[in-house]
């Protein structure tokens, strides 16, 4: 057979090589430290941090039971995820704004939006998308990839106003194959703007394996597409996590995007709407994933540093039920919602046709 | 003869096309190994193998584009969109590049695609998952839009847009998937594209409607007759777009007074282009005005209180009273 071109030479010189690296880790799976890579915080901190992942952990066992028992709507576990989610927006300031996916609601927590609506949300319930006014978030986003290109306006908004503040946002190794996901990395760089994007690849999206999402070997070399700045970190290393997005955001603040990719894995299942993981899940991966998970590791870690004990645990255990308990009371409790408030919600002033829609409603069927 | 449900029926109407045509192909979000998160595509790769039955990377966009490439190279590509709510995502195909292939190439190039989607209310699920787009889709010149209420008709119309050259829509509403069986053939059959089908005769009024709320309709249907003494006509109309405008006009020449039921919001869709239809073909038919049950004109995403959104029989019970006292 005849060759039309000959390889090597210059077309060889002309291709582009992606270095390999190593994901940035600063504790080891037996939850050893790389002195170098730790970043500084001090014991309480660490203890906070810590305390922060049990509270995750309870809580999402307490939700998913809650949905199993139909109290809850859509809710999607993160178990598995905590180091990847407290680690980033425990670097974060409060006036930083997060444009999250519908997974990330501990990150939300802990930037102050409360946990009843959280569950409201979750129902469906509109008082679940009203932030409160000091909280720098949004409601969590359904449609995979709007958040991104959002937060390239959101930072384009503070850039603009002169503020010390970035915006960062969340998706999965799913969410990076949206054509949205390079059109904000490619938006941030061109505009230089003070944003931080994170991937959280958890490995799959429902039951899509991260290798059939992409053949680039990581998610992290996406953002070189678009010229930004990309890393990637062990996303089961919640000293890791914070560092990695800490260094970001002070690079974001003088005009300097970054792609986050965190290395993790979702223990449970994708969703509480029927996701079976028996059904797609490789074979023996699952069990690798749970010794190497996000809690254990860091609590070797403090242990070692004697700064956690099991009653700390407990202590951590009995709260978080406590404020799930309390947060599930005050979502039951909290005003229905009706028609007539969701028709004038949808306008500032209702126009004329739909004020017609709601007095029709509430003449037959209003109460 | 076999007891299916409507899930069960789209998914033995993709494994019918695929063994009778090569060209045949299934790809979209979990579709493969998943079989789909309803199922409906459940034991196909399986049988046919991942070159046609195929997980695509989460990209709507992406999978409108394979499916008009392919389309276009004489393949009869069936591109899952996992819920409705996300086809905004691949509108450029869905509305612009499939279905003016034909008429940019003169005739020479077609997309002979079916894009389908669940989509509806009353099971509770969240934002973007439950909307009624089909306004938008029937607007658009060169796709045809179907919408079956029940389990044979979904796979014999199922079967019949795959075949067709023309891009079609396919609407599979989300709260009949599992909550309604039939008898359904085990095997091919067709349910031509284009024609309604009077499912109750009557003689009062006739309520037009498709969907999950032809179920809806003809409880009322049957609450109007006990309670109001009114024979209720109940038409489903199965294509959206284009409408059968025959059937249509002839039951509103035979019952002079006529409803139309949609879930979906109030504003433009199939409602006020039926009307439309109903007054441009048999307006001195009519002894009333025609009377729209719909949802509001907001979005339908808030489960809790779909149920008071969705249009009911006692809004349906309502209407026919007005319409048959004019
Ligand atoms: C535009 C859009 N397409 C499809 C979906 C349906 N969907 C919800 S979650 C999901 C998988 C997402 O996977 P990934 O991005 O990896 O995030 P993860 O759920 O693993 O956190 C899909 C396909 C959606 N919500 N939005
Ligand atoms: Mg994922």
């Amino acid at each position: 057979m005849a060759k039309t071109t000959k390889s090597g030479g210059g077309l060889a010189g002309a291709e582009l090589q992606i270095q390999e690296m190593q994901a940035f880790q600063v504790l080891s799976p037996d939850g050893k430290v790389n002195e170098a890579n730790l970043p500084e915080l001090s014991d309480d901190q660490l203890r906070e941090l810590m305390r922060r992942m049990v509270y995750t952990r309870v809580w999402d066992q307490r939700a998913v039971g809650l949905a199993r028992q139909g109290r809850l709507g859509f809710y999607a576990p993160v178990s598995g995820q905590e180091a990847s989610m407290i680690g980033s927006q425990f670097a974060l300031e409060k006036e930083d704004f997060i444009l999250p996916g519908y997974r990330d609601i501990p990150q939300l927590h802990f930037h102050g939006y409360p946990m009843y609506q959280g569950f409201l949300w979750s129902r469906g319930h509109q008082h679940g998308g009203q932030i409160p006014e000091d909280v720098n978030v949004l409601m969590p986003q359904i449609i995979i990839g709007a958040q991104y290109v959002q937060t390239s306006g959101v930072a384009m908004a503070f850039k603009r106003r002169g503020e010390k503040r970035i915006a960062i946002t969340y998706t999965g190794d799913g969410g990076s194959s949206q054509g949205d996901f390079y059109e904000a990395m490619n938006f941030a760089g061109v505009f230089k703007l003070p944003a931080v994007f994170i991937v959280q690849n958890n490995r799959y999206a429902i039951s899509t394996p991260v290798s059939k999402q992409t053949v680039a070997k990581t998610i992290a070399q996406k953002g070189l597409a678009a010229g930004i700045r990309s890393v990637q970190v062990d996303g089961m290393d919640v000293l890791a996590v914070y560092a990695a997005v800490k260094d970001a955001r002070e690079r974001a603040l003088n005009g300097e995007p970054t792609l986050i990719e965190t290395l993790c894995y979702r223990l449970g299942p994708h969703s509480m709407s029927g996701d079976d993981p028996t059904r797609y899940r490789i074979k023996d991966e699952s069990p690798a994933y749970e010794e190497n998970e996000p809690l254990i590791r860091f609590r070797k870690y403090l242990e070692s540093k004697n700064l956690w004990t099991e009653e700390d645990e407990n202590k951590v255990i009995e709260e978080t039920k406590a404020a799930v308990a309390e947060a599930i009371k005050k979502a039951d409790q909290y005003e229905k919602m009706s028609i007539p408030n969701l028709i004038d919600t949808v306008y500032e002033t209702t126009p004329a046709h739909l004020e017609q829609q709601k007095q029709e409603y509430l003449a037959k069927e209003g109460k | 003869m076999a007891t299916m449900t409507m899930v069960k029926a789209i998914n033995d109407a993709m494994r019918i096309a695929l063994q009778n045509d090569p060209n045949v192909m299934i790809f979209g979000e979990d579709v493969g190994k998943n079989g789909g998160v309803f199922r409906a595509t459940d034991g196909l790769q399986a049988k046919f193998g991942v070159d046609r039955v195929m997980d695509t990377p989460l990209a709507e966009s992406g999978i409108g584009g394979l499916a008009v490439g392919l389309g276009l190279q004489g393949f009869r590509p069936i591109a899952e969109m996992q819920f409705i709510g996300f086809i905004f995502e691949a509108l450029d195909s869905i509305m612009v590049q499939a279905p003016r292939m034909r008429f940019r190439s003169g005739g020479q190039y077609s997309s002979p695609i079916t894009f389908r989607a669940p989509f509806g209310g009353g099971v509770k699920s969240p934002e973007l998952h439950s909307d009624s787009l089909e306004g938008l889709l029937i607007q658009t010149p060169g796709i045809k839009v179907v919408c079956p209420s029940n389990p044979y008709d979904a796979k014999g119309l199922l079967l019949s847009s795959i075949k067709d050259n023309d891009p079609v829509f396919f609407l599979e509403h989300l709260k009949l998937y599992f909550s309604l069986k039939g008898e359904v053939p085990e095997d091919e059959y067709t349910v031509p594209i284009g024609k309604a089908n009077v499912v109750r005769e009557g003689t009062d009024v006739t309520i037009f409607t498709y969907g999950a709320m032809v179920h809806t309709s003809m409880k009322a249907a049957e609450i109007a007759e006990k309670d109001l003494n009114k024979k209720v006509e109940v038409v489903d109309l199965r294509t959206l777009s284009p409408l059968d405008v025959e059937t249509i006009v002839s039951s509103v020449e035979k019952t002079h007074r006529a409803i139309v039921v949609q879930e979906a919001q109030r504003t433009a869709g199939v409602a006020p282009e039926l009307i439309s239809v109903i007054n441009e073909n048999a307006l001195l038919s009519l002894d009333a005005p025609v009377k729209r049950v719909t949802g509001f004109d907001t979005p339908l995403g808030h489960p809790l209180i779909e149920d008071e959104w969705i249009p009911n029989t006692k809004r349906i019970v309502n209407a026919i009273e007005e319409v048959c006292n004019f």
